[in-house]
């Protein structure tokens, strides 16, 4: 038995040490937001929050994160209105979706690392996350929106 | 404690490090077994021994000591501060650092003209501690309390393996207080002769920090950029203690690639390494050979030091012996 935190309450897992997180929260915990993808490490759409790190829970064992914070896209923000969430809605930035909760998870670490991010700190914090439809684009846009808000720069309405 | 010598008489192993505790002062002893008397006693067993014959006749061991084993207090060093001699005291009589950091011959024994040159225990590298290690950064003294204390440090990347408990346990808080660590950082940042600053080595590494992002038609940085560089990348004039700067950190610039191998295949959990951080483990995802590309990269792009030989072989060896030993 594994226990941890998740999205602020104490939760405990009954699967092996060394399977993934990713089923504990899906199909333990039954938290769907966090979506299955290549299933080894390399295309972000596992991502979830360990400590406020983002972190591919595909290939993190259970047992490595006892007694750790982990965070999923349903916990980012109580309302749903993270400053990322909303620049995506507001910029539309989805196409298919399946990537986008990896997407965001994955760009708050970055926002939270770099406050203004350049071109060249988004290619790189955000290379492991791939998007099948294109919207690399948008994601670009919205992070950018989303840190101008979170830094003042820019207000709602 | 100081012989070696049980009470009935008989001569213990080595494995017990009475080679360091020899050193304690008569004060420390006192204070030690006044600590331990004050436990509530239990019955248990002694778990019989698995040494393999002959090498199992205790009677044998005081040729052992004869050879290797010099019985006295620790000498004080006039020449240094009595900070630095309080964490070489430390370091010698009580934490017996050199039980890993020190390289043994054939007959277990210290090599004790090669003290804290590095070696292997338990599949992983205890680096080097003098200045013979490859560390791209000094370990100053600031970096190495940093690391005992927390189990990072912001030039030198996180702890692991056999090195985890020595921070977390047998050198913690409320235990062991600050004074003390960093005595012990005093000691050791001395012998890495770690006076220079570390400005243009903090510039030249963090130049790597970006390689891989842009299209460079190399499938090993590929490697890279799908796995690794969305937590191992750092922009601005410092790395983030929560990036690790791969250019900074020893398992890319030991001789052997063990140490890299080791946290590729099996991450870093978050009793490991800086509070709270983890890596995936990789074992499950990467092939042997790509594990080893990657390797090849790293060493190649990150560090000034020559390729390392047969990647390849020593992954898989590597692997074969962590999956025995579960």
């Amino acid at each position: 038995m594994t226990k941890f935190n998740l999205n602020g309450r104490t939760v405990s897992v009954h699967c092996p040490d060394d399977a993934p997180l990713l089923w504990a929260i899906r199909d333990e915990l039954g938290l769907t937001g966090t979506k299955f993808g290549c299933g080894i490490g390399f295309c972000g759409a596992c991502t979830v929050h360990v400590e406020g790190r983002a972190t591919r829970s595909c290939i993190t064992p259970v047992g490595g994160i006892a007694g750790a914070r982990v965070t999923t896209i349903e916990g980012l923000d109580p309302e749903g209105t993270h400053p990322l969430q909303t620049a995506w809605l507001e910029l539309q930035v989805p196409q298919c979706g399946y990537c986008q909760p990896g997407q965001i998870m994955q760009a708050a670490t970055l926002l939270k690392d770099y406050p203004n991010p350049t071109d060249r700190d988004i290619n790189a914090i955000m290379a492991g996350n791939v998007c099948r439809c294109m919207t690399y684009v948008r994601i670009r846009k919205a992070i950018k929106l989303a840190a101008k808000r979170t830094r003042g720069e820019v207000t709602h309405g | 404690m100081r012989e070696g010598v049980t009470r009935s008489g008989s001569h213990l192993f080595p494995a017990f490090p009475y080679n360091a505790y020899t050193k304690l002062t008569d004060d420390d002893l006192k204070a030690l077994y006044a600590y331990l008397m004050t436990r509530r006693p239990i019955s248990a067993t002694v778990p019989s021994n698995t040494v393999p014959f002959p090498l199992s006749v205790r009677a044998l061991q005081e040729g052992w000591k004869i050879l290797l084993f010099t019985s006295g207090r620790y000498q004080r060093n006039p020449s240094k501060s009595d900070e630095w001699n309080r964490g070489a005291y430390l370091a010698e009589a009580l934490s017996d650092c050199g039980g890993c950091h020190t390289p043994r011959n054939s007959l277990g024994g210290e090599k004790t003209k090669e003290a804290y040159a590095g070696a292997v225990i338990d599949g992983w590298i205890a680096p080097p501690l003098k200045d013979a290690n490859p560390s791209p950064a000094p370990w100053t003294r600031e970096e190495l309390f940093s690391f005992l204390r927390t189990g990072a440090s912001p030039l030198h990347g996180a702890v692991g393996a056999t090195m985890t408990p020595v921070v977390r346990d047998a050198l913690a808080l409320p235990v062991v207080p600050d004074s003390d660590v960093r005595a012990i950082a005093v000691y050791f940042s001395d012998m890495d002769h770690a006076g220079a600053g570390a400005g243009a080595t903090t510039r030249e590494a963090l130049a790597t920090s970006d390689l891989a992002i842009g299209q460079e038609y190399d499938a090993d940085a590929d490697i890279y950029a799908g796995a690794c560089i969305a937590c191992h990348y750092n922009a601005g004039p410092v790395p983030l203690a929560a990036r690790p700067e791969l250019a900074f950190n020893n398992a890319l610039t030991l001789s052997e690639p063990t140490n890299f191998i080791q946290v590729v295949l099996k991450g870093v959990g978050s009793a490991d390494g800086a509070p709270g951080l983890v890596m995936p483990a990789y074992g499950s995802s990467l092939s042997d050979s790509e594990i080893a590309r990657l390797a090849a990269y790293l060493r190649r792009t990150r560090t000034k030091y020559p390729p390392w030989s047969d990647l390849g072989e020593k992954v898989s060896a590597i692997r074969r012996e962590s999956a025995a030993s579960y």
